[in-house]
């Protein structure tokens, strides 16, 4: 019994510290608050991978917006800050089989051009820059 | 070709890419369309007068002095057609698949007495282009027994791995979401019935092999090697994939 109620309240601790590490991921990378117009010239930047290569935004007049994600119009009134950082830093911990690449991770990667390994597409900068303009979608 | 641009018009999403293959001529802009269109305006046919010299030439280093394609094969025209939409084939010697490129390779080598032609050389790319141009308009057809389809089911895998800092896999794109766009360009489904191509964005004639190596970076993956198994294996794949498709060699893309 005493060993039951021990393992139960492991399980929760265990519980609380798998929370506590999302809650920490899902928060801001940097002290740095995000600046929204650099965030957008990444958004546009074709030579690093970025969004409108894939992703269309309405409310932007670049010609020649990408079909292949979902568009990102109102993404801010559907998704807060950490679920959309979540997505940006590594989506396949929310959808394990998305086509998205992730941005901030160098996890569970197979055959990474030596130039490359190790090194994340953003920097945990550009990730908040991203985001903050992101944020500013709001519908 | 007419039949590739009727079927462009039909492009109403990704669906089923398997049962409806579509050469990449079916994605491409009007402009370019029109440079494969006409041999004249097609920058790949001047490599096919290379190849045609090649043809006639004689190799200084064979046994005889000077043994030519032609002394042996005759017309180009007759002696190779339809082979190229046989490749890559089974070769026993090797105990594994050997692609047109390979082939060549090996008759410069054992019959010429001369020594291979370098991957995406100029005189390779031109042989390959000769060669491949007599099967024009022929359906891409592989023979593939047991030993092949290993192969085949080693492309697949190839195929469908997802590689590289952008994690991406040849499917990711090509086979889930052919007909989408990326940035400008509407994304094919990656189908190999025109090469060795003229591609515009490199301004110059490459092989299919290039075209993996190329592909294998812009995702940022280690590419593998010029004729490497990796390689050949995903070209069977993708052969048998497209099977079918008419031959376009020398294509243009962009």
């Amino acid at each position: 019994m005493g060993a039951g109620l021990h393992l139960l309240s492991l399980a929760g601790l265990l519980l609380l510290a798998a929370a506590a590490g999302a809650e920490d991921a899902a928060g801001p990378l940097t002290g740095q608050p995000g600046d929204p117009q650099r965030g957008l010239a990444i958004i546009r930047d074709q030579g690093r991978a970025s969004c409108l290569i894939c992703h269309t935004i309405g409310s932007l007049p670049d010609r020649d917006q990408g079909t292949l994600g979902p568009p990102l119009d109102g993404v801010a009134a559907v998704q807060d800050a950490a679920q959309l950082r979540q997505r940006i830093v590594d989506a396949r911990r929310l959808t394990p089989d998305t086509i998205m690449p992730p941005y901030y991770a160098t996890d569970d990667l197979f055959r990474v051009d030596p130039r490359w390994a190790g090194r994340t597409i953003y920097t945990a900068q550009d990730v908040e820059d991203v985001l903050a303009f992101l944020m500013t979608l709001g519908g | 070709m007419r039949c590739a641009l009727a079927l462009a018009f039909g492009l109403a999403g990704a669906a089923a890419a398997q049962d409806a293959p579509l050469s990449g001529y079916a994605f491409m802009e009007p402009a370019t369309r029109q440079l494969q269109d006409d041999d004249f305006l097609n920058p790949a046919f001047l490599l096919m007068e290379q190849g045609l010299a090649l043809w006639d030439q004689g190799w200084p280093e064979a046994p005889d002095g000077a043994r030519s394609c032609r002394s042996c094969h005759g017309d180009v025209e007759s002696a190779m057609r339809g082979v190229a939409a046989r490749y890559p084939v089974f070769d026993t010697l090797r105990a594994g698949m050997i692609n047109l490129e390979m082939r060549i390779n090996r008759e410069i080598a054992d019959r010429m007495g001369a020594a291979p032609l370098d991957w995406e050389s100029q005189d390779l790319l031109a042989l390959t282009i000769l060669v491949g141009h007599q099967s024009r308009g022929l359906p891409m057809a592989i023979e593939v027994d047991a030993r092949v389809q290993v192969w085949v089911d080693r492309g697949r895998e190839i195929h469908d791995t997802r590689r590289g800092q952008l994690n991406l896999s040849c499917a990711s794109c090509h086979q889930d979401n052919w007909g989408q766009k990326l940035r400008g360009d509407t994304i094919s489904q990656g189908q190999i019935n025109a090469f060795p191509i003229f591609r515009l964005t490199w301004d110059g004639v490459g092989s299919r092999h290039r075209m993996f190596t190329w592909c294998m970076e812009a995702i940022r993956a280690e590419p593998h090697a010029y004729g490497s198994d990796a390689y050949l294996a995903l070209e069977t794949y993708l052969a048998q994939r497209g099977r079918g498709l008419p031959v376009e060699t020398p294509g243009v893309r962009r």
